[in-house]
């Protein structure tokens, strides 16, 4: 199992033999924890090269910031979040693509205030539907093809459950910004999917 | 619109915009369908990830844990 059911007098424990150096320690760490990381930096990175790569520099920066960390939060609530910077590190030196505008998939208004498209109902029961694993991929697809500083925040906050003031110091930006391109970066996703998931598409 | 829409879902217009928005959603089918598929897609965005993670416990590559230690005990 993993560290979400230790209990704080075992994380201290582990705490105090990680600070001594103990091998055996630093192992079960690392086996214990990898199979979360690598879940993190690949939905990140989706390279598994790359996603490993990550995780292990995120290991090697946490052994040595040991000793600066406080135990104010989980041990593994740290190491994830460690995680996600090794994994965004990663992505801004990939750039995977130019920096893009969100424009064409925002919503667009009539001078009235009305869209311009009529909003259409979606599928009921997409609850089932999400067992499909082509629907899944289209959701996937659908979040990579948000322009790279959308997507990021869209995976820190929505699917990494980070919160806005920590997305806004990994990333360096504003809580402001953070909160304006989440919301854009939802809209764009509700364009993207909007045609399989309408009623009348089904 | 896109700020006036961010701004109602975050819970910050004031409160007479905020009213009249819910007015108008009364009388108006479309932008309540709109609001229903944005939260449907913040749903389906969430919920395939956390299903692509509960798959993942049991496939711990060895050859990466064992580059982590030895890595670790380089620096050591």
């Amino acid at each position: 199992m993993t560290g979400t059911s230790a209990s704080g007098v075992e994380e201290k424990e582990l705490l105090d033999r990680l600070r001594r150096g103990d091998a055996d320690a630093f192992e079960s760490l690392v086996r214990e924890t990898t199979p979360r990381l690598l879940a993190v930096t690949r939905r990140l990175l989706r390279s598994e090269e790359d996603a490993q790569d990550a995780v292990q520099e995120a290991f090697l920066s946490a052994f040595r910031s040991l000793e600066r960390f406080q135990g104010d939060a989980l041990l593994s609530t740290w190491l994830h979040r460690i995680a996600v910077n090794a994994a965004l590190m990663r992505l801004r030196s990939r750039r995977r693509k130019p920096e893009e505008s969100l424009e064409d998939l925002l919503p667009r208004f009539l001078e009235d205030g009305h869209h311009e498209k009529t909003p259409a109902p979606w599928r009921e029961n997409l609850d089932v539907a999400l067992e499909s694993r082509e629907l899944r991929a289209q959701i996937r697809e659908a979040i990579d093809g948000l322009p790279d500083a959308y997507r990021n925040i869209l995976m820190l906050r929505d699917i990494e459950e980070l919160d806005t003031a920590e997305v806004a110091e990994i990333l360096g930006i504003s809580a402001g910004a953070v909160k304006t391109r989440l919301h854009r970066a939802r809209m764009a996703l509700r364009t993207q999917l909007d045609p399989t998931m309408r009623a009348e598409a089904s | 619109m896109v700020d006036f829409l961010m701004a109602y879902l975050e819970g910050e217009l004031p409160e007479s915009e905020r009213a009249s928005f819910e007015v108008h959603l009364q009388i108006c089918p479309p932008c309540v369908v709109y609001l229903e598929t944005y939260q449907e897609a913040v749903r389906l965005g969430k919920s395939l990830c956390r299903d692509d993670s509960d798959a993942l416990p049991d496939d711990v590559p060895e050859g990466l844990v064992e580059a982590i230690l030895a890595a670790r005990s380089r620096s050591a």
